[in-house]
């Protein structure tokens, strides 16, 4: 596993259930890197920020 | 209630209400579909259904809340009909754009270059008080190309389902895993250039 694979998955886990292998290959990955674990942080923190954004632009001025 | 309900229906009457909403329903539409005449027919049709029923809404932020969650319906359809106008040109650009980002991003054993590698974000959550923090989230979004935005912003801000936008834009599952990756990619990118590494500290701290 390298790092252009590792946040592939950890995208796509976004939108589907890894499998077994998948996690565990990812898993060991994260361990050795600190960048891609950042990464995986940042994915959730984005769905946060993005989820934010939209309600913030619906109660704008309220 | 039946004040409530009355409420409603002066608020749609309210000429300066309807052009600050009007105002920003543009704004929003407009950095979903990329195109001011789509986002104007998604916003003039989204405030027709709500002329219609205003009755049944009290208050001053139901009312909103419903308006915007009209005008999102109407971007989802209008989304999933605009796909087939994209043009080859302009997906030529956008693919060779990304054969860029990952040589820029990953070394050629696919692991990242030394200082593209992800830093540790401080703080994120007080980030998201911060006025300026919202620009520059903006103005990330409106630098991802056409392609990718668009299927972003359907599965993050419309909360699609992969099914939903594959069918809508045409794609195969895997297309779309692939432009979701890209776009997440430089979207994480870009704020942290802008943000995390430009003194987001100094920018939070009360």
């Amino acid at each position: 596993m390298h790092c252009r694979n590792a946040t592939r998955l950890m995208s796509e886990a976004q939108e589907r259930p890894l499998s077994i292998t998948e996690r565990i290959s990812l898993k060991l990955h994260l361990i050795m890197c600190s960048g891609c674990h950042n990464f995986k942080d940042q994915m959730t923190m984005l769905r946060l920020m993005t989820r934010a954004y939209v309600k913030r632009k619906n109660e704008h001025h309220e | 209630m039946t004040r409530f309900l009355n409420s409603a229906e002066n608020l749609l009457a309210d000429a300066a209400f309807l052009e600050d909403i009007r105002r920003q329903m543009i704004k929003f539409a407009t950095l979903q579909l990329g195109d001011g005449h789509l986002a104007e027919d998604a916003v003039q049709e989204a405030l027709i259904g709500a002329l219609k029923n205003a009755s049944s809404f009290g208050g001053r932020a139901a009312l909103k809340t419903w308006i915007f969650a009209i005008l999102k319906n109407k971007i989802a359809d209008t989304l999933r009909y605009k796909q087939r106008v994209v043009n080859a040109s302009s997906l030529l650009r956008e693919e060779d754009e990304d054969e860029d980002l990952s040589e820029l991003l990953f070394d050629r054993k696919g692991h990242w270059q030394q200082d593209e590698r992800p830093v540790a974000w401080g703080n994120p959550e007080a980030s998201l008080r911060e006025t300026h923090f919202w620009s520059m989230f903006e103005a990330c979004l409106e630098r991802l190309p056409p392609k990718q935005a668009r299927v972003f912003m359907m599965r993050e801000f419309i909360e699609l389902e992969v099914d939903e936008i594959c069918a809508a834009v045409d794609l195969t599952i895997s297309n779309l895993h692939v432009l979701l990756h890209r776009s997440r990619l430089r979207l994480r990118e870009c704020i942290e250039n802008k943000w995390y590494l430009q003194g987001e500290r100094k920018n939070a701290l009360p």
